[in-house]
C-alpha cells in the first residue's frame, strides 16, 4: 500500500468521484478535478521523467504551464497525445499515460550514464563533438543523435480527433482570469463592450485560489466566483476557460486555443477534441499573472524540489501534500503563505529565508505560530537521487558570497520561492518595448505598439489592491473609448497581508570542493556551470549564449529559466540585467498541436476540389482521376487490365485514326467585352489582334515584362466588341489578375471589362480525321465543311435544344473542334457525344493521351512554357510582332536572348527507338565526360508516339536550332540511365500542319 | 495577420488579398524608346524600404481591385489605403 498524500479534507476536488488511471502501466486513483500530477503526487510518485541531455530522474517543478520535467505520452481516444504536461492534463476515467525520455523504463534508464559523463556533454557539445571525421555525420552520429534527442514519440497514424478554427471580433479580449483579469473583463462589460475573458486553467480566479485575501466580504475564491456568475450572465461577454490565448500578431489579431475535450476520455460526436480561435481584438488587456522564479543549488532538479506556489496550489486546489518534511527555501514573503499553508495540515515546514532576520505581517504570523524559520540559511544541495532525502543546508555570509559549516537536515520536499517573473511574453509578443524593473528584478511592458494594456502581477503589481484598483479604471477607461458608456464601479475593499522586500539573492554558492550542478534550464538541462563556459568562449549576446547553451529553448520556452540566466550572464560579466537584455518573446507562448493549427483543412479539406459536370459520367466510365491544379481530370479510361501506358496509347491512337473526344472545361476561360478589347488584346499578345474578324479565333502568347512566356491560348472574337480567352488550367487565375492589373493600374483609359467564365463552360474536344462527321451529326443544321467552318474558325450552334459554341481549334493536331455548352447542360452533351460518335468509334481520351498527341505533335504546353522560357525557345518567334509593341517586347532585345547560340525546343529520339527517355533527363555530348558533365539542355516532356510507335521527346538545348541531326546522349542520373538519342526536328507528326486544316 | 482597409470593401483580413509590389513604379509608356537601364529598373529594381512603403495589394477574394496600401514594413502599420487611381 502506497503512502497516501491527499488530506482528509480540503481542496476543489470532487471527493465523490474517484477515478482510475494508468501511469507507466500501474493502477491509481485520484479524483475529478484532478489534474494527472497532483493525481500522482496524492499516491507518492515523485519520479515521472528523465531529463533531456543527462537522463536525470525528474518530477514535478510545477503546477501548470511553467512545468519544465512532467511532460508524459498519453494515450487518449485511442489517439497517442505526446508531450502532455501532467500538470495541466485534467484527470479522467481511464487515462493512461506513461513517461518519455527513458528506455528501457524510468526507473532504470540507461541513458542515465550521461550524468557520468557529464563532462563530455558541455555548451554547445553537438558543435564540438560531432565535426568529424565528416564522413560519420550521416551514418553514425545523425541516427545516434535521433534516437536520443526529443521528448515523446508521436503517432504516425492519421489522427482521428477532430480540431476546428473560429474567427472571432471582440472589443476587448482579456487573456487571464486572476483580479486583473475579472475587474477589467467586469468593468469592460458593464460599459456594454463586447468582452472575452480566456482562463488557461479549467477553473477560474487565477491567484485568487490559493491566497488568503478578503474583498468586500468575500474571500478571493467566493469574489472571483460571483464575478465570473455575473460575467456568464451577460450576453455581451464570452468566458471561456481550458483556453490559452498563445500568439498576440500584428494588428491585434490574437490566436487562442481551446481544450474542449482533452479533459473527457472521449471526443463527442460534432465536438472537436481542440478549436483554436483567431481573435481580432480592438483593445487586449493582458492579465496572464506571474510565474514564481527557481532558487539555484545544488541539485536543484531532484524529484522533490518545486516552487513554493506549486506546492501551495497542489494544497489548497487539489488537497494534495508534495511532502511530509518540507523545506521551504525562499528570499521573499511568498514562501511563508506554503509554509503556513502546510501548518494549517498539520505539517511542520522549516522555513530557510536567505533574508536577515526580518518582520513582516506573514513572517510575524509564522513566529507566533512556532515555525522553525533559519533567517540567512541557504540550502547547499539537495540530496537522493530519485527523490529528496535530506538537505545540506548552512548559513550564509552577509556578502552572499560565502557559506558556513553545512549541515544535513532529513526533508522530503523542498519548496522554492525566488519571488515573481511577470509572464509579459503576450506584450512583447505585440511588439511592446519592456522594461526593466529594479524594483521586482524582472522585465515589464512598457511602451505598447499595439492596442495593449498589461495589468496586475503581469505588469509587476503584487498587491490586490492596487492590482483591482487599476484594474477596474483601465476596464472602464478602454471600454469607455469604444462604447461611450460611462459606468463607474466602486472598488471594493481588500484586506491582504503586507510584504516586505524580498532579496535579491538567487544562486547559491558552490561549497568548496564540490561541483554539484546547479540547474538553471530544467527541461534542457543547462546549468550554471554552462552557462560560464559560453561566456568563456566568447559568446556575448544574450541571443548567441541562449543558442550555443539551449537555455530557454525547450517546450517551456525559459518560463523558469529565462530571469535567472540572465541574471547569471549580467553576474559574470558585470552588466546590469537591461544591459544583458532578454530573448525575443515568440508564440506559440505554450505548445499548440498541429492538428489545432491545421484544423479541418486535411485530406481533402486541404485545398478545393473542382470537378468539370462531366466528372461523374468519367467515373462511372472508369476514369482514372489526376490532379491538375485543383481540377481533377480523367487521367486515362481504364479497359479490362490495361495500365496507363496501355490505355494511353490506344486512347492516343484511336484519336489519329478515328475520333476522340477529351474532357476540356478545366481550361480556363475569360470573358473581354467593351470598345477598346481589340488594343488591350494587341498589347497584351505577342502577336497581332488589331484585325482578327469577327467569328474567328486565334493563336496568341503573352509574356511576363521580363519576356518569359507567361501563357498561351486561343481567343476568338464572338462579336465586334466581345472576346472570348482562353488559358490553361494551371495559369487561369494568373492570367485574370494580370490583365486586371494591366487595366486598372496601367491602362486605366481602356474601356474593357473581363471576368472569368471557366465554370460557365462545359468543354468537349472532338478530334481526329472522323471529328466532322461527329460534328455534322451534332449540328444536322450547320455547315461545317472545310469552308462553312475553316480552321480557326467559329460558329454557333443548337445541339439538340442546347445553345453551343463551337470553334475549330486543335491541341492534338488532328482535324478538331471545342464545343462549349452552359455548364448545366455539360453531362447532356458529352453523352449525346458519346452516342452520335458510336459509329465512327469514338473513345474518350485523358490527360496523358492528350500529351502524348501534343508532344508528338511539337505543341509546347506547360512542360516547356516553365517560367524560364522566352517565344524563341519555344519556336514561338513566329509569333512575335516586330511592328507593334507589347507586354514584356523590350525585354525580349536582351543580349542573353538574342544570343546566336540560344537554347530552344527540339525533338529526341532514342537510337534504339526502344528506351523511353526519362523526363528531367540531361542532354550532353559526352556520356563519359568528367562530372559534372556540361549539359546542352534538359528533356522537357516524353511520349510515346503512336504514329512512330517508338518514344519521343521534347527537349530545350542550347543552340538547338542548330542541333538537328546530331548524336548526343539523355542522361539520367536519377534513373541510372545513359540513353544515345538524335535530336530530330520537335514537329515529330505532320510537320507542315496539314491535318489540321483538312 | 493584417487587417487591410479596402476602399470598396472595408475592413478586410489579409488572407483576402495577393501582395502586388512596390506601387510607385511606373510602366514605361508603349511605343517609345527606353534604355537598357531604365527597362531594367522598371522590371527588376525595387528599393526595399524599412519605414514607408506605398505598394500594391489585390483583393482576390473579394473585389477584385488592384488597391494601394501605404503600410510601414517595420511596424506592419497601414497609414492608409487608396484606389488604384487615387496619389497619395
Amino acid at each position: 500500500m502506497p503512502e497516501n498524500f491527499r488530506l482528509d479534507k480540503g481542496g476543489l476536488i470532487n471527493r465523490d468521484k474517484k477515478i482510475s488511471f494508468k501511469f507507466n502501466g500501474k493502477k491509481y486513483f485520484g479524483y475529478e478535478g484532478d489534474t494527472l500530477a497532483s493525481a500522482l503526487i496524492a499516491n507518492g510518485v515523485h519520479l515521472v521523467g528523465r531529463s533531456f541531455k543527462y537522463h536525470r530522474p525528474r518530477g514535478f517543478f510545477g503546477a501548470g504551464v511553467d512545468e519544465p520535467y512532467a511532460i508524459v505520452q498519453m494515450t487518449r481516444n485511442n489517439e497517442i497525445d505526446p508531450n502532455v504536461r501532467a500538470t495541466e492534463q485534467e484527470l479522467f476515467e481511464g487515462l493512461e499515460a506513461k513517461s518519455v525520455n527513458c528506455w528501457p523504463n524510468v526507473d532504470f534508464d540507461i541513458g542515465a550514464i550521461n550524468n557520468f559523463l557529464g563532462k563530455f556533454f558541455p555548451a554547445g557539445f553537438y558543435y564540438k563533438t560531432f565535426m568529424w571525421p565528416k564522413s560519420f555525420w550521416y551514418k553514425v552520429y545523425e541516427p545516434i543523435i535521433r534516437k536520443a534527442a526529443g521528448f515523446g514519440a508521436a503517432s504516425i497514424k492519421h489522427d482521428k480527433e477532430k480540431y476546428e478554427h473560429k474567427y472571432e471580433y471582440c472589443d476587448l479580449l482579456i487573456t487571464g482570469s486572476g483580479p486583473s483579469g475579472l475587474a477589467s473583463a467586469y468593468a469592460a462589460a458593464q460599459n456594454g463592450a463586447k468582452v472575452i475573458l480566456a482562463e488557461d486553467k479549467p477553473r477560474f480566479g487565477g491567484s485568487l485560489l490559493t491566497s488568503e485575501v478578503t474583498i468586500g466580504n468575500k474571500s478571493g475564491k467566493e469574489w472571483s466566483e460571483e464575478m465570473i456568475f455575473n460575467l456568464k450572465s451577460m450576453p455581451n461577454v464570452i468566458v471561456k476557460n481550458r483556453s490559452q490565448v498563445f500568439g498576440y500578431y500584428d494588428h491585434n489579431m490574437l490566436v487562442m486555443s481551446e481544450r474542449v475535450s482533452d479533459h473527457l476520455p472521449t471526443t463527442d460526436k460534432y465536438i472537436p477534441k481542440q478549436r483554436l480561435w483567431y481573435i481580432r481584438a480592438k483593445e487586449v488587456v493582458i492579465s496572464s499573472g506571474s510565474i514564481e522564479r527557481p532558487l539555484v543549488f545544488g541539485n536543484n532538479d531532484t524529484p522533490g524540489v518545486m516552487l513554493s506556489s506549486a506546492a501551495k496550489e497542489y494544497l489548497k486546489v487539489y488537497g494534495v501534500l508534495v511532502g511530509k518534511k518540507p523545506i521551504i527555501f525562499t528570499n521573499n514573503d511568498s514562501g511563508y503563505e506554503t509554509a503556513l499553508e502546510f501548518k494549517k495540515n498539520k505539517i511542520e515546514p522549516i522555513v530557510l529565508d536567505t533574508r536577515k532576520d526580518t518582520n513582516s505581517e506573514i513572517i510575524k504570523e509564522a513566529k507566533e505560530l512556532n515555525i522553525n524559520i533559519k533567517f540567512s540559511y541557504v540550502v547547499v544541495a539537495a540530496k537522493g537521487y530519485k527523490k529528496v532525502k535530506s538537505a545540506d543546508i548552512a548559513r550564509i555570509s552577509d556578502d552572499k558570497k560565502s557559506i558556513e559549516k553545512i549541515e544535513n537536515i532529513k526533508c522530503d520536499c523542498i519548496c522554492v520561492s525566488g519571488f515573481w517573473t511577470p509572464t509579459i511574453h503576450l506584450a512583447s509578443q505585440s511588439g511592446n518595448k519592456t522594461k526593466f524593473n529594479e524594483e521586482i528584478d524582472a522585465f515589464i511592458p512598457s511602451q505598447s505598439k499595439q492596442n495593449e494594456t498589461t495589468l496586475g502581477s503581469a505588469n509587476g503589481v503584487f498587491t490586490l489592491e492596487e492590482t483591482l484598483k487599476t484594474s477596474f479604471s483601465k476596464g472602464e477607461e478602454l471600454s469607455k473609448k469604444i462604447t461611450n458608456k460611462d459606468n463607474k464601479i466602486t472598488v471594493p475593499t481588500v484586506v491582504e497581508k503586507k510584504s516586505s522586500n524580498h532579496d535579491k539573492f538567487w544562486c547559491v554558492p558552490l561549497p568548496e570542493g564540490k561541483n554539484y550542478k546547479r540547474f538553471l534550464d530544467f527541461q534542457n538541462d543547462v546549468s550554471v556551470s554552462d552557462i560560464h563556459l559560453a561566456l568563456r568562449e566568447g559568446y556575448r549576446s544574450i541571443e548567441h549564449v541562449k543558442r550555443y547553451t539551449t537555455l530557454g529553448m525547450a517546450t517551456d520556452q525559459g518560463k523558469t529559466s529565462n530571469l535567472n540566466g540572465l541574471q547569471l550572464v549580467s553576474d559574470v560579466e558585470n552588466k546590469l540585467v537591461p544591459q544583458v537584455g532578454h530573448t525575443t518573446f515568440r508564440p506559440p507562448y505554450t505548445p499548440v498541436s498541429i492538428g489545432a493549427i491545421v484544423g479541418r483543412e486535411i485530406g481533402k479539406h486541404s485545398k478545393p476540389t473542382r470537378k468539370s459536370p462531366m466528372h461523374y459520367w468519367h467515373e462511372k466510365n472508369n476514369a482514372v482521376f489526376v490532379d491538375a491544379g485543383v481540377w481533377l481530370r480523367p487521367r486515362y479510361y481504364k479497359q479490362g487490365n490495361e495500365n496507363l501506358f496501355e490505355a494511353s496509347k490506344r486512347e492516343a491512337k484511336n484519336v489519329r485514326q478515328n475520333v476522340g473526344v477529351c474532357d476540356v472545361t478545366t481550361l480556363g476561360k475569360i470573358d473581354i467585352k467593351g470598345p477598346d478589347s481589340a488594343e488591350f488584346l494587341n498589347r497584351v499578345y505577342t502577336n497581332a489582334w488589331l484585325k482578327l474578324p469577327i467569328g474567328k479565333a486565334r493563336y496568341g502568347v503573352m509574356l511576363r515584362e521580363d519576356g518569359i512566356v507567361m501563357d498561351d491560348g486561343t481567343t476568338t472574337r464572338i462579336s465586334e466588341n466581345h472576346y472570348h480567352m482562353t488559358t490553361t488550367t494551371a495559369q487561369a487565375a494568373n492570367v485574370l489578375s494580370h490583365l486586371e492589373y494591366y487595366l486598372q493600374l496601367v491602362w486605366p483609359e481602356l474601356n474593357v471589362n473581363v471576368v472569368s467564365s471557366t465554370e460557365q463552360w462545359a468543354g468537349a474536344a472532338i478530334a481526329g480525321p472522323k471529328s466532322r462527321n461527329v460534328l455534322q451529326k451534332l449540328f444536322p443544321d450547320l455547315d461545317v465543311s472545310n469552308q462553312g467552318l475553316p480552321f480557326m474558325g467559329y460558329m454557333e450552334g443548337n445541339l439538340f435544344g442546347v445553345n453551343a459554341k463551337i470553334f475549330r481549334i486543335s491541341f492534338s493536331g488532328e482535324l478538331a473542334y471545342e464545343v462549349n455548352v452552359e455548364s448545366d447542360n455539360g453531362n447532356f452533351m458529352w453523352e449525346k457525344i458519346m452516342e452520335i460518335g458510336k459509329e465512327f468509334n469514338i473513345q474518350p481520351y485523358g490527360t496523358e493521351a492528350l500529351s502524348t498527341l501534343r508532344i508528338e505533335m511539337g505543341h509546347v504546353a506547360g512542360s516547356e512554357l516553365d517560367g524560364r522560357t522566352i517565344p524563341y525557345d519555344n519556336s514561338l518567334e513566329g509569333l512575335v510582332s516586330k511592328k507593334k509593341d507589347f507586354i514584356g517586347k523590350r525585354s525580349l532585345s536582351k543580349k542573353a536572348y538574342i544570343e546566336p547560340d540560344r537554347q530552344k525546343v527540339v525533338g529526341v529520339v532514342p537510337l534504339d527507338k526502344k528506351t523511353s527517355i526519362p523526363e528531367g533527363s540531361y542532354i550532353v555530348k559526352d556520356a563519359n565526360a568528367k562530372l559534372p558533365n556540361p549539359k546542352l539542355g534538359h528533356v522537357s516532356a516524353s511520349c510515346w508516339s503512336v504514329e512512330y510507335d517508338n518514344p519521343f521527346s521534347l527537349a530545350i538545348i542550347k543552340n538547338g536550332k542548330n542541333m538537328i541531326g546530331q548524336k548526343l546522349f539523355a542522361l539520367s542520373p536519377l534513373k541510372n540511365k545513359t540513353i544515345p538519342v538524335e535530336i530530330v526536328s520537335s514537329h515529330y507528326v505532320d510537320p507542315k500542319g496539314e491535318r489540321v486544316r483538312s | 495577420m493584417l487587417h487591410i482597409k479596402c476602399p470598396y470593401c472595408g475592413l478586410r483580413s489579409q488572407n483576402e488579398f495577393s501582395y502586388g509590389g512596390d506601387a510607385t513604379v511606373k510602366r514605361p509608356e508603349l511605343n517609345k524608346e527606353v534604355s537598357d537601364q531604365d527597362w531594367d529598373n522598371f522590371v527588376y529594381l525595387r528599393k526595399s524600404p524599412k519605414g514607408k512603403h506605398l505598394e500594391l495589394w489585390q483583393h482576390i477574394s473579394g473585389c477584385r481591385q488592384w488597391i494601394k496600401v501605404e503600410r510601414d514594413t517595420l511596424t506592419h502599420e497601414i497609414f492608409k489605403t487608396l484606389k488604384a487611381t487615387e496619389e497619395v
